[in-house]
């Protein structure tokens, strides 16, 4: 078979952008919509990896399938952009098989939440030692604009034509009582405390969770006739109040309602890994 | 670095100055970067790229702080900013 | 790599056909199992776990059979050889990562324990009706190693086998067995560690930078790294280039899907195993694989005595079929004789091998549960009679029936 002649994309000299090391600039532009938010949370992720002061070798990054899923194939580590959904059980098998490693997971809502939403709620339970990063964009993006599982009672989506009429997930308050230990809710627009926190929560051992509020401007604002990116983010500016430590119930999002942002879980419970290598030393000690 | 050696109130408070770099191809003039800066350096332009779309312009220049929010906040990955100098605050 | 002398239990010890698949993986270096409960195939997660403190052998129990090959297939690539052992209802669950595991081009190991379907059937019945899902279970175009043990001491042997394809193709491999093998009780030989043929995972070795995770060789087999190793490398299961990265293009395509299914189908010959007795001047041969193969041995003696030249094939290997000795041995002989604990599916491959050279016959052993050895004995005398060659299969029906 002759070699597919592999599609080279020339670097320009001036393209010494401070997070060339941390993307793949040789995929660049990416397939993000002007005013999508994926990119901005993918920036203050880069910005994030930097901070937590991390070993990048011995790092990886594990994607499902959407508008979001795409992040892995952007990110220079050993990334995965695996199957809709599964993103977390693909990561679960790699921090079990070889604990050294520093994993993450970086999806979508309707990827992590519904598809995959009984993985998430498991890995959050075994507390797995694990950063997720979730895009609440509301809506099924990729497939053009369908009802989420975060979809908020009453906005338009193509499958909701009337108005969602299924009350939304409130993914901080799912993954806090699955047992997450680290959860916190950034928007697009509060990029230094999203990276901040996503430095801190690569710090942090066991299950953490971060959601970041994005806009979608090619279905979620269009359908809904929110205005583009900007307008999305100025929402959020107008819109959103920090509240740390705010108990979880309380966190669920309307229609063009309020957002409470801010970080709300930071806690300690054994990791599977602590668990599993207690029961390990303890068949050892067992057989002597 | 050893802060306490230097007697307080001696030296005077510095000024980063920060130099803009666009990488104006890659720009799909979102505009978060103009409507975000502090310092209302930028501006978008009714120049083109040939995509299409609009790339900010630097419209004030001296006013950058470096403060690397533009650079963050864009999602194409267009904008950044370097330290050209630091300056001693005048009051 | 140091052989682990704890992994191997080299001995002659009583073992069921799930226990001596774990002593097989285990010898094959075997280091991570993600699975999920099911009958009839708990035995093996058992197994693993007894055994795994003092192999070294991690293992977990995950939500569903879904995120179990999930979690194979990203262990697998930490450098660990990776299995999970399931049975009818979480086989269909594996589908999906089936296909991930064929696109990522990711070695691992699959153990399907058949019972009935469809759907839930019975669970602690044998049968053999997965053998087209193993096939063609998962979507798009693949081809993947299937090993058909009919023993216990089969378990243990086609378990180190397939971990050997899977490393040396670089791809997901089957071994189906069934409810009957799983649970039958016998004595299995272990051999010394030393006496075990591994294969180990073929790892790039060139410069950081330079890796392209499907660049191919001659045999159409990439290489692979292990995460962590600093190679920063990016694989989907979106159709890709040699960097792995996804292109959207019918070119592309063909580029990477072309050598998934050839980097097997060049290798048919050194892949597919049968064991053949007394085909040389056979007029009847009995096609015959996994739970089957004890009826159709006594069959087969049975219906010598009888005076008849009958011949047996046995598949070890189902996928690849042994297209060729098939069609070689149709040329030779009157009719096949196909028994299978399903309603027809390896014998409707033998039909298509044997191009109209020979009669196909049926025999299904429906709810006669599987040591039917007088319906494949008058299957064989109904072969011998007819005359004429008949298109298509011909499915026995038992005389006896079912009243
Ligand atoms: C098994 C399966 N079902 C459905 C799809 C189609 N699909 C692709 S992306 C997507 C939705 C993704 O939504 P989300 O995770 O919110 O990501 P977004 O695009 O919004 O970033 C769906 C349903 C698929 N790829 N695989
Ligand atoms: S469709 Fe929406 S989420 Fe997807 S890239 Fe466009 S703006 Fe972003
Ligand atoms: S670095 Fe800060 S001040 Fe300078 S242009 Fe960017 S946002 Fe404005
Ligand atoms: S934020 Fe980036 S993409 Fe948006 S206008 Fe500014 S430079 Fe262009
Ligand atoms: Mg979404």
């Amino acid at each position: 078979m002759e070699p597919l002649k592999m599609i080279e994309k020339d670097i320009q000299p001036m393209d010494v952008h401070p997070m060339n090391d941390i993307l793949r600039m040789d995929r660049l532009p990416h397939i993000w919509c002007p005013g999508c938010g994926i990119g901005t949370a993918v920036t203050a992720f880069a910005a994030g990896l930097d901070k937590a002061n991390i070993d990048l070798k011995k790092t990886c990054i594990v994607s499902g399938i959407g508008c979001t899923g795409r992040v892995a194939g952007y990110i220079k580590l050993d990334s995965f952009h695996t199957t809709h959904g599964r993103g977390i059980a693909f990561a679960t098998g790699i921090k079990v098989a070889n604990p050294d490693l520093k994993v993450i997971v970086f999806s979508g809502d309707g990827d992590l939440i519904s598809i995959g939403g009984n993985h998430f709620i498991h890995a959050a339970r075994r507390n797995v030692n694990m950063l997720v990063i979730c895009i609440n964009n509301f809506i099924y993006a990729m497939t053009g604009g369908q009802v989420a599982p975060t979809t908020p009672l009453a906005a338009y989506a193509t499958t909701s034509p009337f108005g969602c009429v299924e009350p939304p997930f409130n993914i901080p308050y799912l993954a806090d009582s699955s047992g997450a230990v680290y959860v916190a809710r950034w928007t697009a627009l509060h990029v230094r405390r999203l990276t901040n926190s996503i430095a801190e929560a690569l710090n942090k051992p066991g299950f953490s969770v971060i959601e970041v509020i994005s806009p979608c401007a090619m279905y979620y604002s269009r359908i809904n006739r929110l205005g583009d990116g900007l307008d999305m983010m100025k929402f959020y500016h107008d819109n959103s109040e920090i509240r740390h430590g705010e108990d979880t119930k309380n966190l669920d999002i309307g229609f063009q309602t309020k957002i409470i942002v801010g970080k709300f879980v930071d806690r300690e419970r054994p990791t599977y890994m602590d668990s599993y290598n207690k029961w390990l030393s303890g068949t050892k000690k067992a057989e002597k | 670095m050893r802060y306490w050696e230097v007697p307080f109130g001696k030296e005077k408070p510095k000024t980063p100055i920060g130099e803009i770099h666009i990488l104006k191809e890659r720009c799909k003039g979102c505009g978060f970067c103009v409507e975000y800066c502090p310092k209302d350096v930028l501006e978008m332009s009714d120049e083109f790229n040939s995509k299409g779309y609009h790339p900010p312009k630097i419209v004030n220049g001296e006013a950058c702080v470096n403060c690397g929010l533009c650079e963050t906040i864009c999602p194409e990955f267009s904008i950044w900013c370097t330290l050209k100098e630091e300056v001693a605050l005048e009051n | 790599m140091k052989t682990n002398l704890k992994a191997v239990l080299t001995g002659t010890h009583t073992l069921s056909g799930n226990e001596a698949c774990i002593e097989g993986a285990f010898a094959a270096g075997c280091l991570f199992l993600a699975a999920y409960p099911i009958m009839p195939a708990i035995e093996t997660i058992e197994r693993y776990l007894k055994r795994s403190a003092e192999v070294g052998a991690t293992f977990i129990q995950m939500e569903d059979e879904i995120s179990a090959l999930a979690a194979v297939i990203g262990a697998s690539w930490t450098g660990k050889k990776s299995m999970t052992a399931t049975s009818g209802p979480g086989f269909s669950n594996m589908m999906e990562h089936l296909g991930l595991g064929v696109m990522l081009e990711t070695p691992c190991v699959i153990i399907d324990v058949q019972r009935t379907g469809p759907s839930l059937g019975i669970p602690n019945r044998a049968g053999q009706a997965d053998m087209m899902q193993a096939r063609w279970g998962s979507h798009g175009d693949y081809e993947v190693i299937t090993l058909a043990p009919g023993s216990p001491q089969e378990m243990f042997d086609f378990t180190i086998k397939a971990f050997n394809f899977s490393e040396k193709y670089r791809t997901p491999v089957i071994v189906i067995s069934d409810e009957y093998i799983a649970h039958k009780k016998e004595k299995v030989v272990i051999p010394p560690a030393d006496g075990i043929k591994i294969t180990p995972r073929r790892y790039f070795k060139g410069q950081k930078d330079k890796y392209l995770p499907f660049k191919r060789d001659k045999d159409f087999v990439p290489r692979m790294v292990d995460i962590g190793d600093g190679f920063k490398f990016h694989v989907t299961g979106l159709t890709h280039d040699d960097k792995g990265y996804p292109i959207m293009l019918e070119e592309c395509q063909e580029y990477n899907v072309h050598p998934i299914l050839w980097k097997i189908r060049n290798h048919v010959d050194e892949i597919v195993e049968f064991q053949e007795t007394g085909t040389v001047d056979a007029e009847i041969v009995i096609v015959y694989y996994g739970a089957t193969s004890e009826a159709a041995i006594k069959a087969m003696k049975q219906a010598k005595d009888m005076g008849i030249k009958v011949g047996g094939l046995k598949l070890d290997v189902v996928w690849p079929f042994p297209d060729k000795k098939i069609a070689e041995l149709a040329e030779k002989v009157k009719a096949f004789v196909v028994p299978e604990i399903n309603y027809g599916q390896i014998v409707s491959e033998v039909e298509r091998c044997s191009y109209g050279n020979a009669n196909v016959i049926f025999v299904s052993h429906g709810e006669k549960g599987i040591n039917n050895t007088d319906d494949i004995v008058s299957a064989i005398k109904l072969a011998l009679k007819e005359k004429e060659r008949k298109k298509g299969i011909i499915e026995y029906r038992s005389q006896a029936g079912s009243s």
